[in-house]
Parts: C-alpha cells; sequence; structure tokens
C-alpha cells in the first residue's frame, strides 16, 4: 500500500505519523534526497559507508606502499646514484593514488551493494504512478509483511495523511 | 533584497555586494527542471548549431585518426621533436589537456564540500569535460613513445621478464595519478548520473529508450535508504577527488621539476601548476557553456551568478599564476646562478621571446579585464577573456617545455624546435576528439544535474539568495 504526496513536508508528516502508529516495514521514494528522512522511518543506525571507505582507503595505501617496498628492496633493488633502496619519500606519491583509487572503488561499490544494486526489478515499479517518483512526487510505501499491516486499516491510516492519493501495489 | 545599485534592473536580483543572485531562474518546480533538462536528451530535436559543431568536431577526429595511423606507421620522426628538444607538442598537449580536466573535479568535489551551490548546475558538463580532456591527454605519452605498443610495461604486474617499473621515476607517479584520476572522475561522475538516468528512464516513452536508460539506473528507485548511503559516498567521494584535484598537476610538474634543467627545478612548480590547471580549466568551461547555454536556452539554470562566480575564481587563479611567474623571474635573478639567470634572459630576449610576450598578455594583461563587472556578467566578453587564457595556458606549457629545452647547460647543444604539420594535425585532432565526445554526451545523457537542480529548488532557493554580508561600514562603501 502507497501513498503519494505533493511535498517533501506531507511525506516526512506521513513518515512520522507511520512510525508512530507502529509501521516498521516501509520504505519512502523521492525524487531528491531528504535529510534525516531514512531515520524517521527506523534506519536509527548510521550508515557504514564511512567504514567501508576508510578501510579501502587503508587497503589501497599500505598495499600500495609494499608494492612499490617490495619491489625496490627485496625483488628488484636497483642501485640509482647511489640513493637507498627503501627511498620511502619517493614511494609517497603513488601511495597517496592508490589510497584514494581503492576508497573510492570501495565507496562506488559498498554502496550499490548495500543498496542492492544494480537490481533487475523491485515490486514498487508495479506501483501506478511511481514514474514520478524520480521526477516530482514523494512515496511513502507500507509493506504488507509488516505485522500492523491490514488492508483495511492501512487504507485509513494512509487517508487520514495529506496524501494525494493512494495506491495499492501488486504482488 | 535592498537595491544597492541604481544599476540593478527589476529581472536580475543583485546581492548586497552587487552580483547577479539568481541560483535558478524565476518559477522553476521540481517537474519543469526534469522535463526541461530530459527533454533535450528525450526529445532528441537539436538545434543547427549542435550539427554544426559536430559535424567541424568529427571532421576533426577523423584527422586525428589520420595523423596517428601515420606515425604508427613512420614513427616519432614525423615530428618536429629532436635533440635537445624531445619533448615536443606531445607533452605541451598532454600538460595543457591535463589542465583542463582539473575544472571537473574542482567544481564538482571541492566546491561541493564548501557548499557553493551555483556549481550544482555545471558540475555534471564539467565532470565529462574532465573525461574527455584526460582522455586526449593520456594519449600523448603513449604516443610519444618510440614503441607505444609496449605502453603497458609502466604498469606493475607479473611478468616473464621479472622486472618492475621504477617506482623512484616521476613518470610512473604519473601513470598512477593520471589513471587514478580518471578512474574516481569516472566513479564520481557516474554515481551523479544513477538517478538522473532513473528520471530519464522514469519520463521516456520509448520502450528501448526505458530499457537504455533502466540499465544506466542500475534499478535506482530512489529510496530513502539508499539516498541516505548514495549522500554519504558523494560526500566521500567529493572528499577524495578534492585532494586529486592538487595532486595530479603537483605530480605532471614533478616531471619537470624533478629534473635539473633551468626552468624546470623549482619548487614553486606543484602549486604553480595546479593554479594554472583550474586557470585553464575554468576558461574552457566558459569557452564551451557561454555557447551551450546560448543554443539550448539554459539561461535559467546556468545562470548569470554561476558565470560571474566563474569569473572571479578564474581571476583569483590567475593572480596566482602571475605570482608563479613573477616568482620564477625572481628567483632566477636571486639565485645568483648563471644558468638560471640565463634562463630567464633567453625567455625574455631569445629566439622564442615572442611566445613569452604573448603569454604574459594571454594570462596576465587580458584577464585583468574581470575585475569589471561588466565583462563577468557579459556572456561575449568573458567568452573572448576565457579564449585567451586558453591560448595562453597553452603558450606557458610551450615557454617551460620548449624553451627550457632549447638552451641548456651546453651551448654546443643548442638547438631550435620547428613543429611539423603532423603536431599541427595531431594537436588540432585532439580538439576533434575532445569535442566530438562532448557534443555527443549533449546529446544522449543530461548535461546539467537534474538531480541536484532538484535539490536546489525543493531547497527553495529558486529565491534570490544573499550574497556575502559585509560589515555595515564596507557594505556602505560598496554601494557607492
Amino acid at each position: 500500500m502507497a501513498a503519494r504526496f505533493d511535498s517533501e513536508d506531507a511525506l516526512k508528516a506521513a513518515a512520522d505519523a507511520a512510525y508512530l502508529a507502529g509501521y516498521r516495514k516501509m520504505d519512502a521514494y523521492s525524487p531528491v534526497p531528504i535529510e534525516g528522512l531514512a531515520e524517521k522511518l527506523g534506519n536509527r543506525r548510521k550508515t557504514i559507508m564511512p567504514l567501508i571507505v576508510l578501510l579501502g582507503g587503508i587497503a589501497g595505501g599500505t598495499g600500495g606502499y609494499f608494492m612499490q617496498w617490495f619491489s625496490m628492496t627485496v625483488d628488484y633493488p636497483y642501485n640509482i646514484g647511489g640513493r637507498p633502496f627503501h627511498s620511502w619519500p619517493m614511494f609517497i606519491p603513488v601511495t597517496f593514488e592508490l589510497t584514494v583509487l581503492c576508497a573510492a572503488l570501495a565507496g562506488v561499490f559498498g554502496m550499490l551493494f548495500l543498496n542492492g544494486l544494480p537490481r533487475y526489478h523491485h515490486p514498487i515499479f508495479a506501483a501506478p504512478g511511481i514514474e514520478r517518483a524520480t521526477v516530482d512526487q514523494y512515496f511513502l510505501c507500507i509493506e504488507a509483511s509488516d505485522e500492523r499491516w491490514n488492508l483495511e486499516g492501512t487504507r485509513r491510516f494512509l487517508e487520514g495523511t495529506h496524501a494525494a492519493e493512494i495506491v495499492e501495489v501488486p504482488r | 533584497m535592498p537595491d544597492s545599485t541604481p544599476s540593478s534592473n527589476d529581472r536580475e536580483p543583485l546581492s548586497p555586494l552587487g552580483y547577479p543572485a539568481r541560483l535558478v531562474g524565476p518559477g522553476e518546480t521540481l517537474g519543469s527542471v526534469s522535463s526541461k533538462i530530459g527533454d533535450i536528451v528525450l526529445k532528441g530535436q537539436h538545434p543547427r548549431g549542435w550539427w554544426v559543431g559536430f559535424g567541424i568536431a568529427f571532421l576533426l577526429l577523423m584527422v586525428f585518426l589520420f595523423s596517428i595511423t601515420y606515425l604508427f606507421y613512420k614513427g616519432t620522426g614525423i615530428w618536429g621533436i629532436n635533440m635537445p628538444v624531445a619533448w615536443g607538442f606531445a607533452i605541451i598537449n598532454f600538460v595543457w589537456w591535463i589542465g583542463i580536466g582539473h575544472a571537473g573535479p574542482f567544481i564538482s568535489a571541492l566546491l561541493l564540500l564548501v557548499f557553493q551551490k551555483w556549481r550544482n548546475s555545471i558540475n555534471r558538463f564539467t565532470e565529462a569535460m574532465t573525461l574527455f580532456a584526460v582522455s586526449c591527454a593520456g594519449m600523448f605519452p603513449i604516443l610519444h613513445l618510440g614503441r607505444p605498443w609496449v605502453a603497458y610495461w609502466i604498469i606493475p604486474y607479473p611478468n616473464t621478464m621479472g622486472l618492475w617499473p621504477q617506482f623512484r621515476s616521476p613518470l610512473v607517479w604519473d601513470v598512477f595519478a593520471v589513471s587514478t584520476y580518471f578512474t574516481v572522475s569516472v566513479l564520481f561522475w557516474y554515481v551523479g548520473l544513477i538517478p538522473d538516468l532513473a528520471t530519464l528512464r522514469d519520463r521516456s516513452t520509448a520502450r528501448w529508450k526505458q530499457i537504455v536508460f533502466g540499465l544506466g539506473a542500475l534499478g535506482w528507485r530512489g529510496s530513502a535508504v539508499h539516498w541516505q548511503r548514495y549522500k554519504m559516498t558523494y560526500l566521500l567521494l567529493a572528499g577524495l577527488a578534492a585532494p586529486l584535484v592538487l595532486s595530479v598537476h603537483s605530480v605532471v610538474s614533478f616531471d619537470f621539476s624533478v629534473a635539473l634543467t633551468p626552468g624546470w627545478h623549482s619548487t614553486i612548480f606543484p602549486p604553480f601548476f595546479v593554479a594554472g590547471a583550474i586557470y585553464s580549466g575554468f576558461a574552457m568551461v566558459l569557452n564551451i557553456i557561454i555557447p551551450v547555454r546560448k543554443i539550448y536556452g539554459l539561461q535559467a539554470y546556468i545562470t548569470d551568478r554561476t558565470l560571474n562566480n566563474m569569473a572571479v575564481v578564474m581571476l583569483t587563479v590567475g593572480l596566482i599564476v602571475f605570482y608563479g611567474y613573477a616568482s620564477e623571474a625572481f628567483f632566477a635573478w636571486f639565485s645568483g646562478d648563471v644558468y638560471e639567470r640565463y634562463m630567464m634572459y633567453n625567455r625574455l630576449a631569445g629566439p622564442y621571446a615572442w611566445s613569452y610576450y604573448a603569454l604574459m598578455f594571454c594570462n596576465v594583461v587580458v584577464p585583468q579585464a574581470l575585475w569589471s563587472r561588466r565583462v563577468r556578467t557579459t556572456p561575449v566578453l568573458l567568452f573572448a577573456v576565457a579564449f585567451f587564457v586558453n591560448i595562453g595556458m597553452w603558450l606557458e606549457r610551450f615557454v617551460i617545455v620548449v624553451v627550457s629545452l632549447q638552451r641548456e647547460f651546453l651551448p654546443s647543444r643548442w638547438g631550435m624546435y620547428y613543429p611539423t604539420f603532423w603536431d599541427y594535425a595531431t594537436f588540432a585532432g585532439t580538439l576533434g576528439l575532445f569535442f566530438t565526445l562532448l557534443f555527443l554526451f549533449i546529446r544522449f545523457l543530461p548535461m546539467i544535474s537534474m538531480t541536484e537542480m532538484r535539490e536546489l529548488v525543493a531547497e527553495g532557493v529558486s529565491e534570490p539568495v544573499r550574497g556575502p554580508q559585509l560589515p555595515p561600514v564596507f557594505a556602505e562603501l560598496a554601494k557607492r
């Protein structure tokens, strides 16, 4: 069961009301990111994206430095003008670049993985009018798997919000 | 809105300092933003300007294919390079193109981190420009190799020769810097595109367009939880891309400054190169978006405020670049070193003195026009200034590469550099590649980020925003 809203504020109010009414299995769809909406829907935990990016960066940095140290001092030592084999300042640029590269790759692929993307289909795409969720309309969908969900009650609840339209999402 | 200056007309609101203050045209809504930008792609009706531009660019691309085919057949002897000037056009063009690419992450990442909302309308475009400019740049070092087919030897991979690349060499750093830069730019660009592709998928009516854009959108549905992770990732990517802006051209400058050649061996090079890169990048962005916004009628999104702010950034980095020129000259004198002093003398009065004076005219004299508000807000004049800067930045690399190499330490090694037809053809050819890709991008992808424009509208900044606030005393002065 999904409700369509004309404005960001109506969606936010409805999300608050739905959470207070005890609904938990729900999601909102909006054309613009809305600060704090995920929290209103009950996702109290912060996203672990920063941790993933940090780990990617650490892996890239240490791996990059190790590669240079190993190749230049152990595997293929080469005397250039009597400079030390482990000439660490010269290894910094590549270490830095690999840190950034691996952190960025970890960030993007981590984000896609956590979001379950790429995904071929999702039930919400069957909702009438959902194509405007990426243009100018806001949707709040309470899923049938929620404990408090029932066809009549949920519809009545959504009618009580400032919804422009209530649509049933076919399974 | 205080009507601070008598020259302010009713249509364009001004900030307290008298700058154009509008971020988005009046009366724009979420829907109108999405349809106006999306329709350029979906409707597929393209003005004559697009066809003319694409035609010229495509012809030049063919010139490029022809000249590199001949290059691969004959070798680099077809270019004017020889001892002592072994780094001719190829390296000049490499540095020039890389520099142009710098506007992308500067605008999309650095300005995002400092909450400059006027960047929202141009970041997609400049990121695309970055990708294409770096593509052009990346080719030159490979074409400049005597044996371009073994270019992959510079990448560390387990090989039967038992060799490793020399990690103490700035040329290897360059490979890592440029490839990381390109990869991160692609990621940043694509992540930004995902919600836009979803919008196009949902707005298109033709089945095949829905499929193509749908595949690109990766099943994006605008879920609140997804947005949360998305925004965090986008911010982190910006944080990662911002130091790249500064590092890539620093590494490029190491190619020069690690060498001992007078005119190259200088500690000012990294910041000097980075400022120059942002300078030429902004100039190229202005040279492209001014005609594009006119042809496609996008004045409501790429507003005068954006142009004005870009001009201000350009003027600022231009002054930093000028400081670089001045300190080069000062250090040449102050070092007391005969070779350094001669390098400067050679620039001022040697056989290539014309290039140094032309450089000063294009990069130092002409951009001073940007102090005038009228120039900054008159697209035609701004376009002209930016054009001079683009030429000037190319000349700067010519001065650094050719004039330094041409008269090094030993007078018996002195020589001249004469570019050949193939040098010019290859350079013109990469311009063709760049603009061909750019025109195709305008045709097939949204050139302005619909998502970020929707954010602007949703935040309600379609109303004019106030500019920087000055203490009352200065505000009084500024009104005069």
